[in-house]
């Protein structure tokens, strides 16, 4: 065979399957990190694998890792939605609220409840995104003010005690299936359909070449705006549930719930391997991105490390994270040159 | 009034800068759009005036400006680099942590019974390499901004943490922390030193960025800095240089603000990078970089202080005057989007015969309102 002969075809084929090994090496060195960490912590500390600590560390990942599956879909079109944290603050005061108002009102009520305000408080931002031709980032910068502000308006210095709410809400977080939580086997499936949504559908392959270079998407006949607007109220929507699951998770709500989140779940997405400025990544290595920060804020705790050094390493190894992608990026780029090259 | 005169400068170098005489008209237009942008910021700070002291006769007080000047001194200080560095197309959103970082190591070092001048040494060469390493990472690992700086702000408030753990400093001496809550002498009492360090500093800022090559080579790069590196502009040294400009700036306001609460803990300043930013973008400074002035910063912090106190001295809920914050950005970008979207109609015709600009995307008034504009 003649190398002329090679099909243009091919070529893309072959082009793809490399990204694709690349992703794949990006999402196994998280998990290689993961064990290693897990190795080296269990090797010091025999207690860190045991079952409540691994049950300790899923549950609270599952709210991250929601989290940061509806950012990652906003990531991977190159914008940001900074105001999850204020979203999820708003939608957990609410909604837990709603039992002490309604006596006997029906959990899920109380949980699509929660999903309607992350729902209105999406569309919001999608709107202002998409229609509004304005920056993602100044939208929801704006938002994540507003949001929290509408917040301590209606909460005052009130706040939601655990008593007020019911024993089957609160225990939500601690039902566990041999061994493992009910919640973390969810909410794993939930992103597992979130990946396979942005692999696999076309609006979900279109979030990809957005996020690649919106202006070629724009002329391929994408609906750039209408998919970024969808991309932001499924965020908001995603974060309206997990405030109710941070409720169902701590019990005392306040004002202040989720402050500062946003910083965390963004940190999460890209130590997870979605690029910040978009085009690529996926949900699985987000959550895993997530599991791996709160994997390593309990190991540093099992130790007996202060934690006051957890927010230092997540900064660290953010910046590690970000100079890896790039190193990768720069590596991808020249082997698809070369390859580009051999195959003319 | 200087600063005034260094803008009117600005546009004329700017398109000679750009060497392009058909983008003559067209940066006439951006310098009148800014105008009237500025002239916008102006007329909210005199109706914030005017509402202020027509709803509490306190509000013009000077006692009232003292502490207006004290409850927003440090965060208007931040502004300041921050608008050179979004000009020049990246951001920093380390600096509350930077902040927190400074008034930690002031706090530990104090109670180490280090003399204080070698604190301030320490701290300002600190606060430095904060921004040099912000700084090396963006341009010579060509790392976005965004990211850079989301770690370094957990990673020097890490610091901040490790440094103090749960602990609070206090007891500075009050030779220092008279300075943070007496005025200056002869202002009547309305000035803090804080707010004075703001002027001097924003008058310095305001004549580097307008009046110097230093300054117009910012505006390029934020423009594009791909061109300006063709241009023969130090695109990576500047913004290195930026970034620890930024780092240093930082720093003295986390030693104002440890003087001023006479209280070093590690959450000092938390969050102030929103604040920050937000008052850069209500400025009328574009995200993109390419855009912005001094005077409009200034004026910006002046709304943005404003608007706190008066809401403060009508009973607002304190804590909640992030909804006004939050409205005011929206507002300004949505606003600077409808004036360009009218000034687009009205010049319609220029603009289609007009060259296109040269980088299209880099500026969101810039991008066609619509995307089915006729070929």
């Amino acid at each position: 065979m003649s190398r002329s002969e090679r099909p243009p075809a091919a070529a893309g084929a072959g082009a793809r399957r490399l990204t694709e090994r690349a992703f794949r090496i990006r999402e196994s060195g998280i998990i290689v990190v993961l064990i290693v960490f897990v190795a080296v912590t269990t090797s010091v500390q025999h207690r860190f694998l045991n079952t409540t600590n691994i049950q300790f560390i899923l549950i609270n990942t599952t709210v991250f890792a929601l989290l940061a599956l509806g950012e990652t879909m906003v990531v991977i079109s190159r914008n940001y939605d900074l105001s999850v944290g204020s979203v999820l603050g708003l939608s957990a005061y609410l909604s837990a609220n709603l039992f002490g108002q309604h006596h006997g009102i029906p959990i899920v009520v109380v949980f699509l409840a929660g999903l309607g305000i992350g729902l209105a408080c999406g569309l919001l931002n999608g709107i202002m995104v998409s229609a509004g031709r304005v920056p993602s980032l100044v939208v929801t910068l704006a938002t994540l003010y507003i949001f929290r502000g509408v917040d301590i308006l209606i909460v005052g210095g009130k706040e939601v005690v655990a008593s007020s709410l019911p024993g089957a809400f609160l225990n939500i977080p601690r039902a566990t299936v041999i061994g493992i939580p009910d919640l973390a086997i969810v909410i794993a499936a939930v992103i597992g359909i979130g990946a396979y949504y942005l692999r696999s559908f076309r609006s979900g392959r279109e979030l990809y070449a957005i996020g690649s270079n919106p202006d070629a998407a724009r002329l391929a006949g994408i609906p750039v705006g209408r998919r970024v607007f969808v991309a932001f109220t499924v965020s908001g929507a995603i974060a309206g549930v997990a405030g109710v699951l941070w409720a169902a998770q701590y019990g005392t709500i306040d004002s202040t719930a989720g402050t500062g989140y946003e910083l965390q779940v963004v940190s999460a997405v890209v130590v997870g391997g979605v690029a910040i400025f978009g085009g690529s990544g996926s949900a699985v290595g987000a959550a895993l991105g997530a599991l791996l920060l709160n994997t390593i804020s309990s190991a540093l705790y099992v130790l007996g490390i202060s934690p006051f050094w957890d927010q230092a390493i997540w900064g660290f190894l953010l910046i590690l994270a970000i100079t890896v992608d790039r190193f990768i990026a720069v590596r991808l780029a020249v082997a698809l040159r070369l390859r580009g090259a051999r195959g003319e | 009034m200087s600063d005034g005169a260094h803008r009117a400068s600005a546009p004329r170098r700017r398109s000679a800068l750009r060497g392009e005489s058909g983008l003559h008209w067209r940066s006439a237009l951006h310098w009148r759009s800014a105008l009237r942008w500025e002239t916008g910021l102006a007329l909210v700070v005199v109706i914030i005036g005017i509402v202020g002291a027509s709803v509490s006769p306190q509000f013009l007080t000077s006692n009232n400006l003292f502490n207006l000047g004290l409850s927003n001194g440090e965060i208007a200080i931040m502004t300041l680099p921050m608008t050179l560095i979004i000009i020049s197309g990246e951001i920093d959103l380390s600096v509350a942590s930077i902040l927190g970082m400074s008034s930690a190591l002031l706090g530990v070092l104090w109670s180490h019974h280090w003399p204080m001048l070698g604190i301030f040494f320490l701290v300002a060469v600190v606060g430095l390499a904060a921004g040099a390493v912000n700084g090396l990472l963006v341009t010579r690992f060509g790392l976005p901004s965004l990211a850079v700086t989301i770690g370094t702000l957990a990673l020097y408030r890490g610091i901040a943490t490790i440094l103090l753990g749960p602990n609070t400093v206090a007891n500075f001496p009050t030779t220092y922390t008279n300075l943070g809550v007496n005025a200056v002498p002869f202002t009547g009492n309305a000035l803090t030193y804080s707010a004075a360090l703001f002027i001097v500093l924003a008058v310095i800022f305001g004549v580097v960025l307008h009046a110097t090559p230093f300054g117009r080579s910012l505006f390029a790069m934020g423009a594009s800095a791909e061109a300006a590196r063709f241009a023969g502009i130090r695109v990576k040294r500047i913004k290195t240089i930026l970034f620890m400009v930024s780092g240093l700036v930082c720093s003295l306001a986390g030693v104002l603000w440890t003087f001023r609460l006479d209280t070093a803990v590690q959450n000092n300043g938390l969050g102030l990078e929103l604040d920050v930013v937000a008052i850069v973008l209500l400025a009328g400074v574009s995200i993109f970089g390419g855009k912005g002035s001094i005077i409009g910063v200034v004026l910006a912090v002046l709304a943005f202080a404003g608007l706190q106190n008066a809401l403060l001295l009508t009973n607002f809920n304190e804590e909640a005057a992030g909804i006004v914050t939050g409205a005011l950005l929206l507002l300004s970008v949505f606003g600077r989007n409808a004036a360009s979207l009218s000034g687009r109609l009205g010049k319609w015709l220029p603009e289609r015969a007009g060259p296109a600009p040269g980088h299209p995307g880099a500026d969101p008034s810039q991008i066609p309102p619509t995307g089915s504009t006729p070929p």
